[in-house]
This record gives C-alpha cells, sequence and structure tokens, in this order.
C-alpha cells in the first residue's frame, strides 16, 4: 500500500477540502500525516463550544476563530513543512469558480448540507475533477468517489428532501411532540418575537378564522396600559386557552381523535401569586443578552428534566418577559436559533404545554433543543474513520486506480460480519440531469402561471441555482448580476411577471427552456408541457417537475378529510437541518444487482439492498431524536433520570 | 443509575454525543480508568479519541524514546528535535493529549509493563496493548483476569495497509434497543491465548486472510526472538517457510494465507495513517461500548485490510466460553 509509487502521487497532488468540522479536521490531519504537501481548506464557519466534543484541533480559547485558520494552524504544529490554504469563506463564493478548482487533483467534502454538496458537485463536473464525498451521523457514515463519465455524480440518486409537515397538523391536530416543536417554533415563536409582517399561520385553525380574522390580528399586539406580566399571560389564555376552545368548537375534527384540552394560566398556576414569580434579576449581572435564561432566574439548572405543567407555564411567562425586557431591540427580527438560550426555553415550554393540551409526551429541555435545531448527533470515532477512508478513496483517485473505487459505508450494526462495507460504485444515471444533460419535463399552465413561479418554485429551490439565466431559444428571459444595467433589469422584471402564454415569444406546450447558472456551469432544458388544472393538496406548487428526483417526505398524518387551511399562506411547513451538522444520509440504494461490486455476489448483494440499516440511515436524516439510534438512547431512560 | 449529574460545562461540551449514547453512558464514562501501552499511531488516534468522549482518566506507558519513525504516524508529537528530544514517547503524548480536553485527566506511568503486578491494573477498567509480543500479550491479559472486577483488555496493531483488534471482555452484560424496548444480553468472551489455541481448521472458511496473517507473524518473531515489528524484507523467506510448517500442522490450504499479504506485513509493516484513523476509530467506539454496557460490543476480532476494504469482525473462540 504505502510503495514509492503511492509517495510519488501524494507529493505531487494539490487537494482541495471544503468543509473543516467534524469530517474536516479528522481529514486535514490524517491528509498531513499521509503526506500531503499542498492542502486548500474552504469553511465559512466559526468554531462554537459544542464543536470541541469531536472536532479536536480546535480549543475552548478558539471559539469564535474561522474553523479553516485554527484548523490550518493546529495541523502545522506537527506538520510544519506542508503547505495550508485557509479560506474563511462560503464554498458558494463566486470566486471559487470553475478556474479555482481546475488547479485541484481531488477535491474532498466534508460537508453539512445539501445544498453546498449539490454546488461542489456542479463545479467538480464542469472542471473535470474527481470528488470525494462523505457524511456522517451517530455511529454511521459513507464515503462515495464521484468521477465525470466513470462513476454516478452526487446528483444521479434521489436526495432525501427536508421534513415537512401538513399546516393542519401544526395548526390544530398535533399527534407528536415534534408537531408541538414545529408550531411553537415556526408559528408562536415567529409571531411573537420575529417580523410582524411576515405571513404566518398561527392563527388557522377553524373554518371561522376569516369571520375572528380582525380579532385575532389585535391579539398579539401589546395594549398600551398593559404591563408585560399582563400581556404574557393575555398571550397564555389566548394561544393556550381560546384558540383551543375554537378548535373545539368545530365537532367535524374531533370525531376520530381526542379532543385537546384548553389550558388556561388560572389552571396552571392556581396556587402562584399573581404577581411576577421569576428575578430578573438573576440575569442582572450581565449585560450580554445571549445570556439571558429563563431557567436562570427561576433557578432551574438541569436541561434533562421534564418539567411539570406549572414549570412549563413560569418559563414560558419568564422567557416571554425577558425577550420584552431584557432583548427589547431584537423583538421583531429574531429567528429560531437553537444556540439561543432563551428561544429554546420558550419553544420547549410552549411547546409542553402544548403537548399538554393534546394529551402527548412533554420532553426536557435537551431533547426539545435537539428537535427544534435539528441537531445532528455526532461522535469523534466515526468522523476518524471516515476521514481514514476517504484518504484511501483519494489516493486511488490520484492514482487513477479506476477499478479499486468504493463506496464504503461504515455501519453501526454488522452485516454480513461487516461493519465497513465496501461497494463498488455506480455507474452515472443516464438520465442525470446533471451530469448528463438530459432535458427535464416541466407541467405547468402556461395560461396562468408567470415565468417568476419557475423560478422560485423549480430553478431556485429544486435544481439549486443561486444565478440562473433562462433563455427560450436565442431570447434572455431572464438573468442576475451585479454587472447588469438597469433597462435590462426592468425588462426581465417585466418578463418575468407576465403570464407564459403572453410572453413575446410566448411559452407553451412544447416550448424548451434553456436553464444555466453562470456559477456552477451547469446547464439544463426544460421540455414545457401544458396543464390545465393540479391538485392542491398533493401539487401544491401549481406545477410539476419530472427527471428530476427528490425523495419526498411530507408526513402523512393519515387523515386527508379535515381541512383547516382555509386562509392558509402555505401548504406545508419545513423543518430545516441544523447548520453545524456533518451528516447528510445514504441514500436508499435500489439498484441492478449487475451493478453490485464484483466482491459481492447476488445474494449478498440482495442483502445489502434489503439491508434494514441502509433503509433506516434513508429515513432518519432529518429528525433525529425521535428514534434514536438502536445504540440505546432509550427516551424512556433519560426521563426517568431521577 | 448512580444519580450524579452532569456539570453544564459537561453537557454543553459533550451535548452532540449525549445525543448518541445517553448522559447515562456519559456519566460512566467521566469515571473510566484506562490504559494504553504502546504509543504508535494506532494508539494516538484511540487515545484521541477518548479523550474527546470524556473518559476519567488516561494513563500512558512507554518509556521508549521518540525518534524519526516514531513521528511518521503520529500527530501527537511534534517533529522538532528540541522538543521531543530526551523525553518519552509517553511524556510527549501526554502533553498534548491534556490540551484535547481539560476534563480529563491524561497521565504517564514509568516503568516496564510487565513488571507491573496484578494490583496495577486493578486500578484501571479498559487496558490497551499495542506492538507487544505474544507472550507479553498473553500474559497482560492474564492479570486482567486474575482480578475480582472486570477490566476489559484490548490488543491493536496497524502493519502496511492491514489493521487488527482483539477484544476480550470476560463475561460483559449489557442492554441494547431491540425495536421499542430495552434488552439485556450477556456475552462470554474467550482469552488472547484461548482464541489464538483455536485450531484453525475449525473456523469458518471465509475467515479474514488478515488474522492468519498476523498469527504468522507473531509466531515468527516469538520463535525468532525478535522484538515486536522488528522484521524486514530479508526474513520474507523464513516466515513462508513458517507459514507453510504453520499451514501443514493446522490442516489449512496455504492459500488461505496469500504470499503476497506477508510480503506487504514482512517488507512495509509501518503505520499507514489512514488505517490508523480506522483502526483507532473502531477501537475507540468499542472501550465506549464496553464502558457504557450499550449496545453490541464486537466479538472478538476486527480487521480492516485498505486493499478490499472491508471492515470484518470474526469470532474467534475457544468451545468452553461458546461462540
Amino acid at each position: 500500500m504505502a510503495s514509492h509509487h503511492h509517495f510519488s502521487v501524494i507529493k505531487g497532488s494539490k487537494v482541495l477540502m471544503v468543509g473543516a468540522g467534524g469530517i474536516g479536521c479528522e481529514l486535514l490531519k490524517t491528509l498531513a500525516l499521509s503526506g500531503f504537501q499542498d492542502i486548500h481548506i474552504i469553511d465559512m464557519d466559526t468554531i462554537e463550544v459544542s464543536n470541541l466534543n469531536r472536532q479536536f484541533l480546535f480549543r475552548q480559547s478558539h471559539v469564535g476563530q474561522s474553523k479553516a485558520r485554527v484548523a490550518r494552524d493546529a495541523v502545522l504544529k506537527f506538520r510544519p513543512e506542508i503547505s495550508i490554504t485557509p479560506y474563511h469563506a462560503n464554498v458558494k463564493d463566486p470566486n471559487f469558480d470553475v478556474d479555482f478548482y481546475k488547479q485541484f487533483n481531488v477535491v474532498l467534502n466534508g460537508l453539512d448540507n445539501l445544498d453546498a454538496r449539490r454546488h461542489v458537485n456542479r463545479l467538480c463536473l464542469a472542471a473535470d475533477v474527481p470528488l470525494v464525498e462523505s457524511g456522517t451521523t451517530g455511529f454511521l457514515g459513507q464515503v462515495t468517489v464521484h468521477v465525470k463519465g466513470k462513476t454516478e455524480c452526487y446528483e444521479c440518486q434521489p436526495k432525501p428532501a427536508p421534513k415537512t409537515y401538513p399546516v393542519c397538523t401544526i395548526t390544530s391536530t398535533p399527534s407528536k411532540f415534534v408537531h408541538c416543536i414545529v408550531w411553537a417554533k415556526e408559528l408562536l415563536f415567529a409571531k411573537l418575537f420575529g417580523d410582524k409582517n411576515q405571513e404566518n399561520d398561527l392563527n388557522v385553525r377553524s373554518g371561522d378564522a376569516a369571520s375572528s380574522s380582525n380579532h385575532v390580528e389585535d391579539v398579539f399586539e401589546r395594549r398600551n396600559d398593559e404591563d408585560i406580566d399582563q400581556y404574557g399571560r393575555r398571550i397564555y389564555d389566548h394561544v393556550f386557552g381560546y384558540n383551543i376552545e375554537m378548535a373545539l368548537s368545530n365537532e367535524e375534527t374531533w370525531k376520530n381523535r381526542n379532543r385537546p384540552k384548553p389550558i388556561y394560566i388560572r389552571d396552571s398556576l392556581h396556587d402562584e401569586p399573581t404577581q411576577q414569580n421569576g428575578n430578573v434579576e438573576k440575569n442582572g449581572g450581565t449585560n450580554d443578552p445571549s445570556s439571558v435564561s429563563a431557567m436562570a432566574s427561576l433557578g432551574m439548572k438541569n436541561p434533562q428534566d421534564i418539567w411539570s405543567l406549572k414549570e412549563n407555564s413560569k418559563i414560558f411567562l419568564e422567557a416571554l418577559k425577558l425577550f420584552f425586557l431584557k432583548r427589547e431591540k431584537e423583538v421583531g427580527n429574531l429567528t429560531f436559533d437553537k444556540d439561543d438560550q432563551l428561544a429554546v426555553e420558550f419553544v420547549t415550554a410552549a411547546a409542553n404545554i402544548r403537548a399538554t393540551s393534546f394529551g402527548i409526551p412533554l420532553h426536557s429541555l435537551f431533547e426539545a433543543k435537539g428537535i427544534a435545531g435539528n441537531i445532528v448527533h455526532a461522535v469523534a470515532t466515526t468522523n476518524a474513520i471516515i476521514a481514514g477512508l476517504i484518504v484511501i478513496e483519494a489516493i486511488k483517485v490520484l492514482q487513477n486506480d479506476t477499478k479499486r473505487y468504493r463506496m464504503t459505508y461504515c455501519l453501526e450494526h454488522p452485516s454480513r460480519k461487516m461493519l465497513l462495507m465496501p461497494v463498488e460504485p455506480f455507474e452515472p444515471n443516464k438520465s442525470c440531469y446533471v451530469c448528463s444533460e438530459t432535458p427535464l419535463l416541466l407541467e405547468i399552465n402556461t395560461h396562468r402561471s408567470k415565468l417568476s413561479e419557475i423560478i422560485e418554485k423549480i430553478v431556485k429551490p429544486k435544481l439549486g441555482m443561486s444565478a440562473p439565466i433562462i433563455m427560450h431559444g436565442a431570447e434572455v428571459l431572464y438573468e442576475t448580476g451585479d454587472d447588469l444595467d438597469e433597462d435590462l433589469l426592468a425588462s426581465y422584471a417585466a418578463k418575468v411577471d407576465k403570464v407564459l402564454s403572453e410572453l413575446n415569444s410566448p411559452i407553451t406546450g412544447g416550448s424548451m427552456l434553456t436553464v444555466s447558472d453562470l456559477y456552477q456551469e451547469l446547464r439544463c432544458s426544460i421540455n414545457i408541457k401544458h396543464r390545465e388544472e393540479f391538485d392542491e393538496e398533493k401539487e401544491p406548487d401549481g406545477m410539476v417537475l419530472s427527471g428530476w428526483s427528490q425523495a419526498s417526505s411530507v408526513e402523512n398524518d393519515g387523515d386527508k378529510s379535515v381541512d383547516h387551511n382555509a386562509g392558509s399562506t402555505s401548504e406545508s411547513l419545513t423543518v430545516e437541518t441544523e447548520k453545524d451538522s456533518e451528516a447528510e444520509i445514504v441514500s436508499g440504494k435500489k439498484r441492478k444487482l449487475s451493478e453490485v461490486s464484483e466482491d459481492v455476489t447476488p445474494s449478498d448483494a440482495q442483502e445489502i439492498r434489503a439491508n434494514k440499516k441502509l433503509e433506516v440511515l434513508d429515513e432518519d436524516d432529518d429528525i433525529v431524536m425521535l428514534d434514536g439510534g438502536d445504540f440505546g438512547i432509550s427516551k424512556k431512560k433519560i426521563q426517568s433520570h431521577p | 443509575m448512580d444519580g450524579e449529574e452532569l456539570t453544564e460545562q459537561e453537557t454543553a461540551l459533550y451535548d452532540r454525543q449525549i445525543r448518541v449514547w445517553g448522559a447515562d453512558a456519559q456519566r460512566r464514562l467521566s469515571k473510566a480508568h484506562i490504559l494504553v501501552y504502546g504509543m504508535k499511531g494506532t494508539v494516538a488516534e484511540f487515545c484521541k479519541n477518548i479523550v474527546l468522549a470524556g473518559v476519567g482518566s488516561l494513563t500512558l506507558v512507554d518509556d521508549r524514546v521518540a525518534t524519526e519513525e516514531s513521528l511518521a504516524a503520529n500527530f501527537l508529537i511534534p517533529p522538532d528535535e528540541n522538543v521531543y528530544g530526551g523525553k518519552t514517547l509517553a511524556e510527549l503524548c501526554c502533553d498534548s493529549l491534556k490540551d484535547f480536553n481539560p476534563m480529563v485527566r491524561v497521565l504517564v506511568e514509568k516503568g516496564d509493563l510487565l513488571s507491573f503486578g496484578v494490583d496495577f491494573y486493578s486500578k484501571f477498567d479498559v487496558v490497551v496493548v499495542c506492538c507487544s509480543s505474544l507472550a507479553t500479550k498473553k500474559l497482560i491479559n492474564d492479570k486482567c483476569r486474575k482480578l475480582s472486577k472486570r477490566v476489559a483488555f484490548y490488543t491493536v496493531d496497524c502493519k502496511d495497509s492491514c489493521g487488527e483488534i482483539f477484544v476480550d471482555l470476560q463475561l460483559h452484560r449489557y442492554s441494547k434497543k431491540k425495536l421499542e424496548e430495552t434488552i439485556e444480553c450477556e456475552l462470554n468472551y474467550s482469552s488472547f491465548e484461548e482464541a489464538i489455541s483455536v485450531p484453525w481448521r475449525t473456523l469458518p472458511r471465509r475467515a479474514s486472510k488478515v488474522y492468519f496473517a498476523m498469527r504468522v507473524l507473531e509466531s515468527f518473531e516469538e520463535a525468532e526472538g525478535r522484538k515486536p515489528g522488528e522484521i524486514s524484507a530479508d526474513d520474507l523467506p523464513c516466515v513462508l517457510k513458517l507459514k507453510k510448517e504453520l499451514c501443514e500442522s493446522q490442516s489449512l490450504n496455504e492459500s488461505h494465507i496469500p504470499d503476497g499479504l506477508l510480503e506487504r506485513l514482512v517488507t512495509n509493516g509501518r503505520e499507514f495513517p489512514p488505517v490508523c484513523a480506522i483502526i483507532g476509530g473502531i477501537l475507540g467506539q468499542e472501550v465506549i461500548k464496553a464502558i457504557s454496557g450499550k449496545g453490541d460490543p464486537l466479538k472478538n476480532f476486527f480487521f480492516f485490510d485498505a486493499m478490499d476494504g472491508k471492515g470484518v469482525i470474526e469470532d474467534v473462540s475457544s468451545s468452553n466460553t461458546g461462540s
């Protein structure tokens, strides 16, 4: 393995690492030890305390500093003679263009999100540079090799989409704790502390919402003569009491469900004085708004404890008060952040009170934070193993040892005695719109839809383009860029706002659009097919793209007959994945037998495909805490902790 | 369990891993004491993992002084002779490891592993030995087994593209999650000596070739009175001859130990850093499982070969411990 040929290939190579987080730290160390001499590393993040348990190149004293730079300095301490070039920047920055990528022999990804992975995949294809891709979560991980024309690209197979929930489940009929969390975070928190102008489904709860909308609008405004305690209690009674009563009035909904219980402050805090129950002064020692905590002012310490209804109610009122007293300037601009202690406290308490109403088991702050922040659990060992596997693949790529390329899965439970399972990479998907130039098909009502809808619903979110240029034949319909003159921008704005069939050169069934992205050097064709009607439930975009595949993960709550969406602003609520996680998971592998590794006999291959673990991997991508790994996070255990 | 709560500082630092193994396991880790011998690259990787995980203490034993070679796969030693000159490998690694996690005590124990009495081993919950002779492995394993408390014993070795881990947890009781329930399990392990005495012909036909190759090298070093790893290309003919003899006496087809594999291990016995990371990672996970009593531990050998990329578990247990 460690032959002379091998060393000369390593020494002469120039590699790009994207990501200096959990996998990145391990990877940079292993590359340096293996003899790599010229390493470039991009990461836009700064170091946080929760990184330190695994990102071993970082220390407490580095918190707040650039990951890429600190990682470089740490590795130079044991390998001072090599060259490491750090970039504290976003990998999507236009400076990292095709020419930038072309200088490297191989690109190694240690990323945490789908968007950046797709971007790097496209640039690697455009620059014709091999890519080694990776991901971990808990004890699970994977490494894959993507070489243009030889193996599949990162986007040849569908990727799991972020989990979404139907709005009615969240606003009216929650059945799981995560539904309460989404309600507390996306609706209530946003309503009280976020941008007031943003549309919000909080008040959509029953058929008569429209008639009471005027009343509802006022409820969340603090009245002039109202002190903060009164305000908090009024909000409490409105969202946990009145709103539930309103929902109960719609008998149809509760025919086959347990009826929720309205909760009023007089019941949950009946033996408490009406005066303030917390001690705001306990937070007085510091002026740093980020350290304000309702738990601290109420003298509660253990984030693993599950609070009673009374404790949740106190935290709710205290957190709400602290936002208005200590962080007044931020109110109106806040969005939920898992690292914001007060926000996590508020959301935990609100979700628990709502869960009490609906008879759903309560959760600790620690657990609620994991669900709300979509925190992907991570350990050092898996990252170290995955980094080792990345370097082994990178060396094969540098040696152009095509036949020995492998995708490797790191499993928690052995499959056929293997904990590390190599599988031969798959050939490029011939109908992949990213690497094969196969046209996509868009079904759309060309008499009703506008170009802007295609851009906002298809081109940006689904095709992952950030700077698209759209052409119809030779005519440019739309482009973005800083250097465009105003007349041009105005003409684009006019075109974008027109119905497709009413454009100067109308877009109708049979038309073909060409969409390209300047920075990604990706170009694809979209064939247009006219269709009159779309199912509002199943096809909420009002258009359907095919030839592009993404695993659907809209949760089915098993009751489509209940429609509480009157006046709804969105069809589903999306739970975003945490930013600093390493993971993005093994996609389900359902391929032809002939495509599976030569090392693996056909019966083995079936085992691989039938392997439960891989399927579980697929499903567990986003919501992590719900069904924790088999390793034994028994929720009961955490809960019954003395 | 013991009711002691994790501190706020611990909860913040270990947040992501508590989400993997739970607060219970984290508390057990913080009370565990680990001993390692042989500060090679693989052990450096293991130590990093276990210090980050937050064990109670880690004691390093290795009185050898640093050389060019000992730096090769070990990121814990600064390559500056002014720094490493005159210090032992254990001292150098200790200096670096202390920095990784201020909540873990990292210590150095001077002296020869073989000279430590049984009492010394009773201070630990886990003992890991690397680059040790066959006799040393057997002896330390025996000392661990003589104690009234269970001391988990591991050996680890990496050569060229290959790595091996051996595990002896004696009688191990643990819990694991099966569907919605948590079930209690029990495993009985063989000692190193018992395991390697299992006749080769009784092992599964597709047993890892690395297992046999490592036993051949072990026997060679013992027969020739070599130090662990003291072997070179010149020895290849003798090693191949020994392989032939062993295969004959064990009634094993020689094709189970390819000459090419032995040649790689003999001519390039140095550690390959990516393999150190992989083996050190697996070992770290296994030690965490043993301490926490959560999840199926591997029984009782693990092999990785970068040539085929497989990481395989083999159960080589004597019949009286059951397999």
